[in-house]
């Protein structure tokens, strides 16, 4: 695959239809600029600040673009509140589908058939995987982006949240919360 | 299309397998596939739509072995020959025969992030919404013949309209050249009874953002 792909790029490169470095310029965004730190400062705003929250609500893509993360073309953002009846998970049973302006790029599992097959199904035993357990009173709610919507789950908030700063509190916000797949204090925190 | 990508509530997939601390890249190669497959978006000859179909036509058994990337390698070789970028002869041996007619969107450095945060693009339609929220509608269930965002899972079943989400270019005409064709889109939950029977007990709740054509009134 490797051999296959630069071909491929020296291929374009030499027609001049691909610039390597706009390809440079992709790899280092999503290594260094862009990943699950920008949903954890999202999560930790709305947990700070009731306005925010209601904006997130209503019109999340513009909520989320006001501290400086916009979606990629034809992309709009929705986030979903976990409360303690209802839990969100978010998968794209059809492809990948996943917001990459707050959470980067999506990690294997998430594209994987074990994954996009089971949860839609079975969302307690993949949760249980991922060492969640939710009580048969909880309503697990699976969103499964198959159009221009992409996802965001707002985490319910640790205990003694009301106290802390927002970077404090971004620091707990993890990426699996973020898809539903992780609770708040339940694992490491963001790296 | 019922093809391999459709993969909800198939079965024989095993766990879930997360991987600790996993890398944002596994191989310098995919950086390089990523970068290539956004670059090669940008030169504006296909949709979203289109390029997704294109990763549907790999044929299952490679498919379902292949990496994510992979998938995105061969859909970006269909896509590049299906509209005259590159022949076949050039995928073979990589080497270019004459020269490409001038192209005048080519991606550069100063580009980069303006694409990755273009927002959203809704269209406008002078149609009203057919539904509304708290509607209780059935999907439809013929099998599609081409592209479809309409999960199988999914098909022939009676769920709630639970938003209006905006008017989308509609995936499943753009994905085959036919233009835009937008219609409103709505966000139909399901509970997991009526996807996937009475044993399910699970006190789950599945949705699909839907496009108009999919659903229909359900009978009271």
């Amino acid at each position: 695959m490797e051999a296959r792909v630069r071909a491929l790029e020296t291929l374009l490169t030499a027609k001049g239809l691909v610039d390597s470095a706009a390809i440079d310029r992709i790899v280092e965004t999503y290594e260094t600029k862009v990943g699950p730190r920008n949903g954890a400062a999202v999560v930790a705003r709305a947990w700070s600040e009731t306005a925010f929250a209601a904006w997130l609500k209503t019109d999340a893509t513009a909520a989320i673009a006001s501290l400086g993360f916009g979606e990629r073309r034809g992309t709009r953002m929705r986030a979903v509140f976990n409360s303690a009846d209802v839990h969100n998970v978010v998968v794209c049973t059809l492809c990948s589908c996943y917001p990459w302006a707050v959470l980067g790029l999506p990690p294997v599992w998430y594209k994987s058939p074990a994954y996009r097959s089971r949860v839609v199904q079975d969302p307690r035993s993949v949760l249980a995987e991922f060492g969640v357990s939710l009580s048969q009173e909880t309503q697990i709610r699976v969103w499964d982006s198959t159009a221009e919507l992409r996802y965001l789950v707002i985490p319910q908030p640790p205990p003694g949240f009301e106290t802390m700063g927002e970077t404090e509190l971004a620091r707990l916000v993890t990426r699996d919360a973020m898809i539903g797949v992780g609770l708040i204090g339940a694992g490491d925190a963001t790296p | 299309m019922n093809d391999p990508h459709d993969l909800g509530g198939q079965i024989g997939f095993g766990l879930v397998n997360p991987e600790a601390a996993e890398p944002v890249f596994h191989h310098d190669w995919e950086k390089r596939a990523l970068g290539l497959s956004l670059c090669a978006s940008c030169l504006g000859a296909w949709t979203l739509d289109e390029c997704r179909h294109a990763y549907e036509i790999i044929p299952p058994t490679d498919y379902l072995r292949a990496s994510y990337y992979e998938i995105w390698m061969g859909g970006l070789e269909t896509l590049l020959e299906r509209h005259g970028f590159v022949t076949c002869q050039e995928l073979l041996t990589g080497i270019p025969e004459g020269t490409a007619e001038p192209v005048s969107c080519i991606l550069r450095p100063d580009m980069v992030d303006d694409m990755l945060a273009a927002g959203p693009t809704e269209l406008v339609i002078s149609d009203k919404p057919r539904f509304s929220p708290g509607d209780r509608v059935v999907t439809r269930k013929k099998r599609p013949q081409g592209h479809t965002r309409l999960p199988r899972y999914a098909r022939g079943k009676t769920g709630f309209v639970e938003a209006i989400c905006g008017s989308y270019a509609f995936a499943d005409a753009n994905a085959h050249g036919k233009g835009p064709s937008p219609q409103w889109l709505y966000t139909v939950a399901f509970h997991g009874s009526e996807l996937w029977g009475p044993a399910s007990s699970d006190n789950i709740k599945v949705s699909i953002d839907a496009w108009e054509t999919y659903l229909e009134l359900a009978r009271q």
